[in-house]
């Protein structure tokens, strides 16, 4: 058998497995809201920040 | 700067109310404590992210009692079950990333909720909380406290749950698969190289296209046969009928191509066809998710009210639970659900959902009281005459005009199109077909089947809905909200134009007034007080509300000059009131405004200055769409402003008053019958008749996340003055749709020219196709674009 045959199956076998990802994707509602997350994304970072800047406190204050 | 913001809600601070906590300034006592209860909680981070986000909390004691009843939560809950409830909130205030922030960290709290989300498109917080230990009262009234108040009406009482229909998104999904994977694999022989390796694999190829065109053709498409088959049945001929002739066409003389191996076929074309129309599709639905267009009387309405029982316990009721002879408790600035008579002594209603007059109704003890109107002032309490369907309000929802749908009024400027574009397809193909025959019965065929496939109508289906989606979305940007596309068409149709008077060409401010001249001394405006009092002139009314009460002494003499003024002694004592002629005295720009001027004992004092409540920009805005438009004002009131309307607008602005809601609706509907394509523009449910009745309703709002009846827009009030210029922009929206249409013709007549010689090669059509998409789509984006720059002034 031609590596041919090969490599279109190994293609569309892949492009197949990214439509079901899309479709999957779609069906488990994520894409019905697409701006909120962008904005959540943000806040995960501010509040890491304000525990570091807590904790630069905490060893400062030990330091004294 | 000697004006301070409050620190939490933005607000404009007075000097004397203001509060000072934690060095900063706050407006009133409400914002500090939700500062409060955020810096108690570590959570004042609220302030970063955007300055000054929050609301002023409301008084809202007794008012979420209903929630106590389970049987009432557990139909606004959408999930539950021992250890979980989850529940969606819709906030109208959420407006900023703050919003979500606080929104999402609602745990910290109040203990008992595990999760909260925010949906800001929907601006709605879905909250997922454990019963045990909290419960729906607690967190409503905790989201009350930090001003966040949900909007919770009979609405959500009676809501199904919404199917999301997804559908064109998979269907997107599986066409782009399948055109990317096709494309991929005709690309060798777009070449037609005479290779050995070539056409060694070539049946290999061909039909690994023809499997993956598969699923496109009966899936994807599938919406077009429908439509077409639809079409046909009814005898109107659409837009899809020579699209799905198309696709059938070029999948059947593929797949016979391949067969017969005759040549590749137009799988490419095809896929590549379904994806772009697909992707109009998607584009032209462009949806407002926190608005909503088909509003009724159930999300004015409260889902529950405070009954009491012969005993004189107060316990909370469903509307729909209540039953003649009831007797209800209406707290101040509550709805009244149900007509009955009134028990208290006094009360003072404002009738202005129903009616659009804003001036609240004095009602004594024994009156009758309708549905719709809200209580002002303190506590009062009712008896019930008709439950909720029976009332007065709720039977103007049974008229014919809020049943229709809406998509049925008019046929879109595509199929109109397309009623001779289809026959004329059909005919050339069939004329091309005849002549070949005679010369070669293989080119016939050819020949026929490459005419409709070229001509399938490609660039004309996407022409209307990406122009549509853009302005669609232009619009949006610019404040109004359209319900769908075809709006855009009918808005452009339009030749009359009905204005409401209150709340739509008014503010729903009050009207100032403002003194200018030397001060009144306290015996001057006794004499103005004793004067005004005689008089019935609408603005002696208002100004006589308007000053302080002073004691009120008997004229000797008085006199009312009709459209002039008033002339009134009290002994020795005159007083002259009115207009500038009246007193004689000239000061300078009395021009359109009004003023009522004082003289007191023949001294010259000063002038009221009635600073009218008309939006501003109204009278150009008329100037101008009086030049296009037959405008009406169709006005819920009295005639008392007919005069300073007459003033301010257009000569031929018709002027109609003590209309009600009926009334308002059969007047458009009389304006139909004489053949006009009218627009109403209205707000408040007194409306809400007209403008589902009309062409065009239009609502307008202070407030666009607050509410506005059933319509097919909102218009954010602040944009008032703009009516001319998206009127306009619709107009050109068309006529790009027109000028798209041309091009679009004009590949046809060159892919034809192809198709009838016999010379349609796989390759021409795989280039002409997407050619014409993209020249297309680019065209109406740009001149739509182009269109929109006029918004400035």
């Amino acid at each position: 058998m031609s590596v041919i045959y090969m490599l279109i199956t190994i293609s569309i076998v892949v492009a197949v497995f990214f439509l079901y990802a899309f479709i999957k994707a779609v069906r488990s509602g994520q894409y019905d809201d697409d701006y909120t997350p962008s904005v959540r994304m943000l806040f995960d970072d501010e509040l890491r920040k304000e525990t570091n800047k807590n904790q630069i406190e905490l060893t400062e204050e030990k330091q004294l | 700067m000697d004006t301070t913001n409050c620190f939490h809600c933005g607000n404009e601070i007075i000097k004397k109310d203001e509060v000072l906590f934690d060095e900063k300034k706050f407006c009133c006592n409400g914002c500090k404590t939700v500062y409060e209860i955020f810096s108690n909680n570590d959570m004042s981070c609220y302030y970063d992210f955007q300055a000054s986000p929050g609301a002023t909390p409301l008084d809202i004691k007794g008012k979420y009692d209903f929630l106590d009843d389970e049987k009432i939560v557990t139909k606004l809950l959408e999930f539950e079950e021992n250890s979980t409830h989850i529940v969606s909130l819709y906030i109208p205030h959420i407006h900023c990333s703050s919003c979500i922030w606080i929104l999402e960290n609602l745990q910290k709290l109040q203990p008992g909720i595990n999760t909260s989300q925010v949906n800001f498109p929907e601006k709605k917080v879905r909250i997922n909380y454990n019963p045990e230990a909290t419960n729906l009262k607690q967190i409503v009234e905790r989201l009350c406290a930090i001003g966040y108040e949900p909007y919770i009406s009979l609405d959500n009482y009676d809501e199904v749950k919404k199917v999301v229909d997804r559908s064109l998104i998979y269907k997107i999904g599986v066409a782009f698969f399948c055109f990317g994977n096709i494309m991929l694999l005709s690309f060798p022989e777009y070449f037609e190289v005479q290779e050995f390796w070539i056409n060694q694999y070539r049946g290999f190829f061909r039909w690994l296209i023809f499997a993956i065109s598969l699923p496109t053709f009966f899936y994807s498409a599938s919406g077009y046969y429908v439509s077409a088959y639809k079409s046909i049945k009814s005898k109107m001929l659409n837009i899809d009928i020579p699209i799905a002739l198309g696709i059938v066409i070029m999948f059947i003389r593929s797949t016979v191509d391949i067969i017969f191996d005759y040549g590749q076929g137009f799988f490419d074309s095809m896929a590549g066809l379904i994806f772009f129309m697909l992707l109009g599709k998607l584009f032209q639905q462009k949806t407002y998710n926190f608005l909503s267009f088909e509003r009724d009387y159930k999300s004015y309405f409260p889902i529950a009210i405070t009954k009491i029982l012969n005993d004189k316990t107060e316990i909370p009721v469903q509307i729909y639970d209540i039953k003649k002879g009831d007797r209800l408790l209406i707290r101040n600035q509550e709805l009244i659900p149900v007509d009955g008579i009134l028990i208290s002594d006094t009360a003072a209603i404002d009738y202005s959902f129903v009616t659009g007059e804003a001036v609240a109704i004095e009602k004594k003890s024994g009156d009758k009281i309708f549905a719709g109107g809200k209580q002002v002032g303190k506590v009062i309490e009712m008896e019930v005459l008709f439950s909720v369907s029976q009332s007065y309000l709720t039977q103007l929802w049974s008229n014919d005009v809020f049943q229709k749908k809406v998509d049925i009024k008019h046929k879109t400027i595509t199929d109109r199109i397309s009623r001779y574009f289809t026959p004329a397809l059909l005919g050339l193909s069939v004329v091309s077909f005849l002549y070949w025959i005679f010369i070669d019965t293989d080119t016939a065929f050819n020949v026929f089947t490459a005419i409709l496939i070229v001509a399938c109508p490609c660039a004309l289906a996407l022409t209307a809905p990406f122009t549509l989606g853009n302005v669609l979305r232009i619009m949006g940007r610019r404040k109004l909200y359209l319900k769908n596309a075809t709006v855009i068409e009918q808005l452009a149709k339009v030749d009359t134009i009905v204005f409401d008077k209150t709340g739509t060409i008014t503010t729903n401010k009050k009207t100032s007034i403002t003194y200018e001249g030397e001060m009144l001394n306290d015996f001057d405006l006794k004499l103005l007080n004793s004067a005004l009092r005689g008089s019935n002139h609408p603005l002696s009314r208002r100004l006589y509300e308007f000053i302080p009460r002073k004691e009120i002494r008997e004229p000797s003499y008085f006199e009312e000059i009709i459209g002039k003024g008033i002339y009134a002694t009290f002994d020795e004592n005159t007083i002259k009131l009115g207009s500038s002629q009246f007193l004689q005295h000239m000061s300078e720009n009395t021009h359109k405004k009004t003023k009522v001027h004082v003289e007191i004992n023949g001294i010259y004092k000063g002038s009221y200055v009635f600073n009218n409540q008309y939006r501003a920009g109204l009278e150009q805005l008329f100037e101008k769409l009086s030049k296009k438009y037959k405008l009406i004002i169709l006005s819920g009131d009295n005639d008392g402003e007919r005069r300073i309307l007459e003033k301010m607008l257009p000569e031929k602005t018709i002027l109609v008053f003590n209309q009600k809601p009926e009334q308002k609706l059969d007047f458009i509907e009389n304006l139909q019958k004489e053949g006009h394509n009218v627009m109403m523009v209205g707000d408040g449910l007194n409306d809400a008749g007209a403008l589902a009745k009309s062409n065009i309703g239009i609502s307008i709002s202070e407030n666009v996340n607050v509410f506005s009846p059933a319509c097919d827009g909102i218009l954010d009030a602040s944009m008032f003055d703009r009516i001319a210029f998206f009127m306009n922009f619709s107009k050109n929206a068309m006529k790009t749709i027109y000028m798209s249409f041309g091009l679009s013709l004009l590949y046809n007549v060159v892919g034809l020219s192809f198709a009838v010689t016999g010379n349609l090669l796989p390759i021409v059509a795989a280039i002409i196709m997407p050619l014409s998409t993209v020249t297309i789509v680019s065209f109406v984006t740009i001149m739509s674009n182009l269109f929109a720059r006029n918004f400035k002034k």
